[in-house]
């Protein structure tokens, strides 16, 4: 199976690994998503939906996912980066004027920042959320899930955070969804135009859909 | 349309050797006719730089026609000057203003090390060829060209592929540095038609991994390099470049 591996290591071959792995992180969105939707239900909805994945036999399919979807977050980085490093070394001098074709667009060139930014976000996501929910120190008050995330949402500062880096998500998966096809070797002159513009519409989508919560908690939420 | 007389500032990379230091010197381009190609106007100023006893700019050119892809430079950050479809030499002062400053730099990459001033050595474009761009049939006499039946849309496929004329333009247009375009550009000529295909899986994993090794960088989708080609190939030819090595990796015996 040396080859299989090897096939990674070619230039084509870690833009495979980069395409797989971004459909899987594509498709964990639309889950994550659907679980955030009990949000709109109410505490109990969203309580009873985060207990289902945790307290009940779920709990065993959901680590693995957990690790798997960890992995697939590492492996996409990872392989991020080191295509990011090999592409500034090709051009060791860079153009004095830096003129861009009329074509091309800005989204695409600039894949390393807006990943950079939904980096530092994840950090604070996880940090929000999934370390509160699990080891956090409000749990001993008394505090559900729920209130975590009404009190997070209802910060400014993070509710501005939250939305913004949904602007970056946006920015990443409107050139990622359909260079993901190309990569894979998906480009067709009957389908290519549709999967451009539903990568588009699936980005505004997720990115909106993720933006909506921080949002509604701040604004319109009861209470505040 | 009578033509005009343009001044123009140039700001030119010189650097007289491959490892020696290059800097941008100013040039002054008087009474340029708009009718003059950019290629004319650069002899132009060379024959003034000559007459005052000073080492003319060095670039390359052949043809002058838009065919041969030797004349590759970067001009106000655009390879080829800011028209697309068209090569250097095909580029006519009409396009620029009186008084404008034109930016004169070489193509920058890895991969295309600066020899003197705007020439790059591009003789890493004739290793990937070498390492697996052709076909390995006997000489003799040729063969009857109707024998083997190509279908009309592959033939086209073919023939748009072949139009690259190997001017490195995409990997000095590419903000990584990639040579994809080019690659797949001779990948998909030849295995689109059945003459390349005998030898279609070993050719694009040694093509892709001579490409790798030169130090070139890895294609992101941007689609600069379709933009700045001067032959307009266009990036459904990667598409088909990464088919045909998924191909040859996953499904076909020919390890490599």
């Amino acid at each position: 199976m040396g080859w299989f591996f090897k096939t990674f290591n070619y230039s084509v071959g870690k833009k495979l690994l980069m395409a797989l792995t971004g459909f899987f992180l594509i498709l964990f969105l639309f889950v994550h998503l659907f679980g955030n939707t009990f949000l709109y239900l109410g505490p109990d909805a969203f309580n009873g939906y985060v207990h289902l994945l945790n307290e009940t036999n779920l709990v065993y399919i959901i680590r693995v996912m957990e690790v798997i979807l960890a992995l697939g977050f590492a492996f996409h980085i990872w392989d991020g980066v080191r295509l990011w490093l090999q592409n500034r070394k090709a051009r060791p001098i860079k153009y004095y004027i830096k003129a861009t074709d009329p074509k091309s667009t800005w989204t695409s060139r600039n894949m390393i920042y807006s990943a950079l930014i939904i980096f530092v976000f994840l950090v604070i996501h996880l940090r929000n959320f999934w370390y509160e929910f699990k080891y956090g120190s409000i749990k001993q008050t008394g505090a559900t899930d729920y209130d975590i995330v009404v009190k997070t949402f209802q910060d400014p500062i993070y509710m501005i955070i939250y939305v913004v880096s949904m602007v970056f998500l946006f920015l990443h998966l409107h050139h990622g969804f359909q260079s993901a096809f190309q990569t894979l070797g998906l480009n067709h002159k009957k389908y290519t135009p549709f999967i451009v513009w539903a990568g588009r519409i699936i980005a505004i989508f997720l990115s909106a859909g993720f933006a909506s919560f921080p949002i509604y908690f701040f604004f319109f939420y009861g209470g505040n | 349309m009578s033509s005009k007389k343009l001044n123009l500032t140039l700001k030119v990379w010189r650097q007289p050797g491959p490892n020696a230091k290059g800097e941008f010197k100013t040039y002054y381009a008087k009474n340029i006719s708009s009718d003059a190609s950019f290629l004319e106007m650069l002899d132009i100023v060379n024959e003034e730089l000559e007459a005052k006893g000073e080492e003319p700019i060095a670039y390359e050119h052949d043809c002058r026609e838009g065919i041969c892809g030797t004349c590759g430079m970067v001009i106000n950050g655009r390879p080829h000057g800011p028209l697309q479809g068209i090569t250097t030499c095909q580029l006519h002062m009409r396009h620029f203003k009186d008084g404008d400053v034109i930016y004169i730099e070489p193509f920058r990459a890895r991969a295309f090390p600066v020899i003197k001033d705007l020439i790059v050595d591009r003789s890493a474009f004739d290793k990937i060829i070498q390492a697996g761009g052709f076909i390995s049939v006997n000489t003799g006499s040729a063969p009857e060209a109707n024998s083997i039946p190509v279908k009309k849309e592959n033939a086209d496929l073919a023939m748009d592929a072949a139009a690259c004329i190997g001017c490195g333009a995409c990997v000095a247009a590419c903000p990584n540095a990639s040579a994809m375009l080019f690659v797949s550009a001779k990948v998909s000529h030849l295995a689109l038609l059945p003459q390349g295909l005998p030898e279609r899986e070993i050719r694009v994993q040694r093509m892709v991994a001579k490409m790798d090794e030169l130090g070139f960088g890895n294609c992101s989708n941007i689609g600069a390099c379709e933009a700045e080609c001067p032959k307009e190939i266009k990036i459904t030819n990667i598409a088909r470049l990464n088919r045909e090595f998924y191909r040859a990796k996953f499904l076909s015996n020919v390890e490599e």
